[in-house]
C-alpha cells in the first residue's frame, strides 16, 4: 500500500501548497485524485516521487509510505527503484530521442529486464512499436501520452502515478487512454489518477479523493461520488436547474483562510 | 598539391586535439549548462602528470598516460563536486566565472612545476616520420588521428547504445524527467567531468608530444578549442568533431599558404585564425553550426 499522510509541502521556504493530506492507494486498485487547477495535485506527486527539489520545495511535515516504510526522504532514483513511478504532466518525452530510445531511457533502473518489459510495452500500445525508430517529438497527442505512460511502465512500478493523461486529448483518445489505464491495472500495476477529468477517472477508479487548495475535502468511492450532487455541480458539470452559487452548498466546506 | 596534403595532415593532427578538449566542453556543457573555462588547466595538469610520472618517476610511456588521465579524471571530479555542484542553479555567468578561478588555482602550481624548461611526455613517437610519396607525416601525426578517431566512435557509440550513455542524453534533454526515470543526475554531472578530465589528459600529453614539449604556454593550445565548440555549437557532440576539423584545418592552410599569398598580414597569422572563423560562424549562425537553437536551462 502507498500512503500519503498528514503532508505539509512548502515552496520557496514560504509558500504553503499542501496542507496536512492523507490518502491511500491500496494495492492493485486505481485511485482517483480529483481537484481543481492549483488544488495542488501536482505537488501531491512531486511528494511521492521526489521532485520537489527540483522545484524549491520541501516536506515540511508528515510522510509517504510504502507498505509502512517511509520513502520521503529518498531520492528520486531510489524511489523509482521502490516501484513508485510518475507519469508527468505534459508527457514531458524527450522529443529529440526515437521511441525506442524513450523507453529505454525508462528502463534505467530495470535495465535487465529491459526485453521483458519492452515487450509488455509494445503489447500494451502497438502503435509504439510501427512508430519505434521514429523521433518521439514528431508523434501525435495521443501517441505521445502512450510513450509517458510507456516509458513509466519501463521501470516495472507497483504503484503508477498518472498527472493528467487525459488532458489535451480529443475524446475518442481519452476512451482509449482510459481502456489502456484499466488493462495495465489489471496486469498488477496499482494506479493513482490524478484528472481534472472527473468524469473519465472516476468511471475506472476505486474510490476517489477531492482536493482542494491543498486538502482533501471529500473521500469516498468513485460510484458514491459520481452520486454526489456538488460533485456532479463542480467536476462532472451535470446540473439540473438553474446555477447553484458555491455559498448554498452546506457540507462542502471551503476553509477561509483570512479567518485563521 | 604534395604541400597541400602536407599542410591536410597538420590540420588533421591539430584538429584531434581540439576535438578531445572540445569534446570535453560539450560533454559537460551537454549535462549540466556549464561553460568550464577550467579546461585548459585541466589539460595541462594532464600533460604535467604525464610527463612526472613518465619522466621523473621513469614509468614508462603507457603506464604514465594511464596515470595521468585517471589523476585528470579524479582532479576533475574533485572540481566538479568541490566548486561547480554547489552552485547548480545559479546564473551562468556566475558558474563561469568560478570555473576562470578554477583555472587559476589548478595552473599557477602547475606552472610553477613545470618552471622554464621544456618537458617532455616521453612519448614513443619521437620526431619519427614516413614518406608517403613525397608527404612527410609524422607517426606523431598518425596516432593523434587514429586516438582521436577511435575516442570519437567509442563515445558515439556510448551515447547512441549504452545506458548510461542514454541517461547522460536524457539529462541533458531535461533534467527533472531523467530524475524521474530513476536517472542520478549528480552521478551524471560527475561523470561528464571525469570523461572530460581524462580526455583533457590525453590532449594535452598530444599537444606536448611536438617539438615545443610542454612549456606553460601549452596552455594556449586548449584555448583554441573554444573557437572549435562555438563553431560547431555549444551542445552538439558532432558539431564538436567538425568544430575541430574546421579550426584545425583552417589553422593549417593558414601556417601554409598565408606566407606565399597574404604576407601582409605577418608572421603568425595562423594563430589568428580560429577566432577569425568563429567570429565568421557566429555572424552567419548564432548558435553554431549544428547548435540547438533554444537551449533551454532547467
Ligand atoms: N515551483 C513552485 N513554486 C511556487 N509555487 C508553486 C510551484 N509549483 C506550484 N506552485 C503553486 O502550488 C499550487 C499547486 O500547484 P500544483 O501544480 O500542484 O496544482 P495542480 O493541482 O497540479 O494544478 P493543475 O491542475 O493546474 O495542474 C499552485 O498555487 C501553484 O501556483
Ligand atoms: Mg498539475
Amino acid at each position: 500500500m502507498l500512503e500519503v499522510a498528514n503532508l505539509e509541502v512548502v515552496y520557496h521556504d514560504v509558500i504553503l501548497v499542501l496542507r496536512g493530506l492523507s490518502f491511500s492507494v491500496p494495492d492493485g486498485k486505481i485511485v482517483a485524485l480529483l481537484g481543481a487547477n492549483g488544488a495542488g495535485k501536482t505537488t501531491v506527486l512531486r511528494a511521492i516521487s521526489g521532485l520537489l527539489d527540483v522545484h524549491e520545495g520541501d516536506i515540511t511535515k508528515g510522510e509517504v509510505r510504502v507498505d509502512g516504510e517511509p520513502i520521503h526522504k529518498l531520492r528520486p532514483a531510489s524511489i523509482v527503484d521502490r516501484g513508485v513511478t510518475q507519469v508527468m504532466e505534459g508527457r514531458r518525452i524527450f522529443a529529440q530521442f526515437t521511441v525506442d530510445e524513450n523507453l529505454r531511457v525508462g528502463a534505467h533502473t530495470h535495465f535487465s529486464d529491459l526485453e521483458k518489459n519492452l515487450d509488455r510495452v509494445y503489447e500494451l500500445f502497438p502503435i509504439l512499436k510501427e512508430r519505434r525508430k521514429r523521433t518521439a517529438g514528431y508523434l501525435s497527442g495521443g501517441e505521445q501520452q502512450m510513450l509517458a505512460m510507456g516509458r513509466g511502465l519501463m521501470s516495472n512500478p507497483r504503484y503508477l502515478l498518472l498527472d493528467e493523461p487525459s488532458l489535451g486529448l480529443a475524446p475518442l483518445l481519452v476512451q482509449q487512454i482510459r481502456d489502456l489505464i484499466v488493462e495495465i491495472n489489471r496486469q498488477g500495476t496499482s494506479i493513482l489518477l490524478v484528472e481534472q477529468n472527473a468524469t473519465m477517472a472516476l468511471s475506472i477508479a476505486e474510490h476517489g479523493y477531492i482536493m482542494e487548495t491543498g486538502k482533501i475535502v471529500m473521500d469516498k468511492p468513485a460510484t458514491d461520488l459520481m452520486k454526489d450532487e456538488d460533485v456532479q455541480e463542480f467536476y462532472l458539470g451535470l446540473h439540473a436547474g438553474g446555477r447553484k452559487s458555491f455559498r448554498d452548498v452546506k457540507h462542502y466546506k471551503r476553509r477561509k483562510r483570512w479567518l485563521s | 598539391m604534395t604541400q597541400f596534403l602536407q599542410a591536410t595532415v597538420a590540420g588533421l593532427s591539430l584538429a584531434s586535439i581540439y576535438m578531445l578538449l572540445a569534446l570535453g566542453f560539450v560533454v559537460i556543457y551537454k549535462s549540466m549548462q556549464v561553460l568550464t573555462f577550467a579546461h585548459p588547466a585541466v589539460m595541462l595538469f594532464g600533460a604535467y602528470m604525464v610527463s612526472y610520472l613518465a619522466i621523473d618517476l621513469e614509468l614508462g610511456f603507457w603506464v604514465a598516460l594511464a596515470g595521468g588521465m585517471i589523476a585528470t579524471a579524479v582532479l576533475s571530479w574533485i572540481a566538479e563536486r568541490v566548486a561547480i555542484r554547489p552552485m547548480v542553479g545559479k546564473p551562468l555567468f556566475a558558474i563561469a566565472i568560478l570555473t576562470l578561478g578554477l583555472d587559476i588555482a589548478i595552473r599557477t602550481p602547475i606552472n610553477n612545476l613545470i618552471g622554464v624548461n621544456i618537458r617532455s611526455v616521453g612519448d614513443p613517437w619521437g620526431f619519427g616520420t614516413w614518406n608517403v610519396g613525397g608527404v612527410i607525416i609524422q607517426h606523431r601525426a598518425v596516432a593523434m588521428i587514429v586516438t582521436a578517431t577511435i575516442v570519437g566512435t567509442l563515445l558515439f557509440v556510448f551515447f547512441r547504445f549504452t545506458r548510461v550513455g542514454l541517461a547522460m542524453r536524457a539529462t541533458a534533454a531535461d533534467q527533472e524527467v531523467a530524475l524521474a526515470q530513476g536517472i542520478s543526475v549528480g552521478r551524471i554531472f560527475s561523470l561528464a567531468w571525469i570523461m572530460a578530465g581524462a580526455m583533457a589528459a590525453l590532449a594535452g600529453t598530444f599537444a606536448s608530444s611536438d617539438l615545443s614539449g610542454l612549456t606553460q604556454s601549452t596552455y594556449l593550445v586548449a584555448l583554441k578549442a573554444l573557437p572549435a565548440i562555438v563553431v560547431g555549437g555549444l551542445d552538439s557532440i558532432g558539431g564538436a568533431v567538425v568544430g575541430a576539423l574546421v579550426i584545425g584545418l583552417a589553422e593549417a592552410y593558414t601556417a601554409t599558404y598565408q606566407g606565399q599569398y597574404a604576407a601582409f598580414l605577418g608572421g603568425n597569422f595562423s594563430q589568428v585564425i580560429p577566432y577569425v572563423v568563429l567570429l565568421v560562424v557566429l555572424l552567419i549562425r548564432p548558435y553554431g553550426l549544428f547548435g540547438t537553437e533554444e537551449v533551454e536551462r532547467v
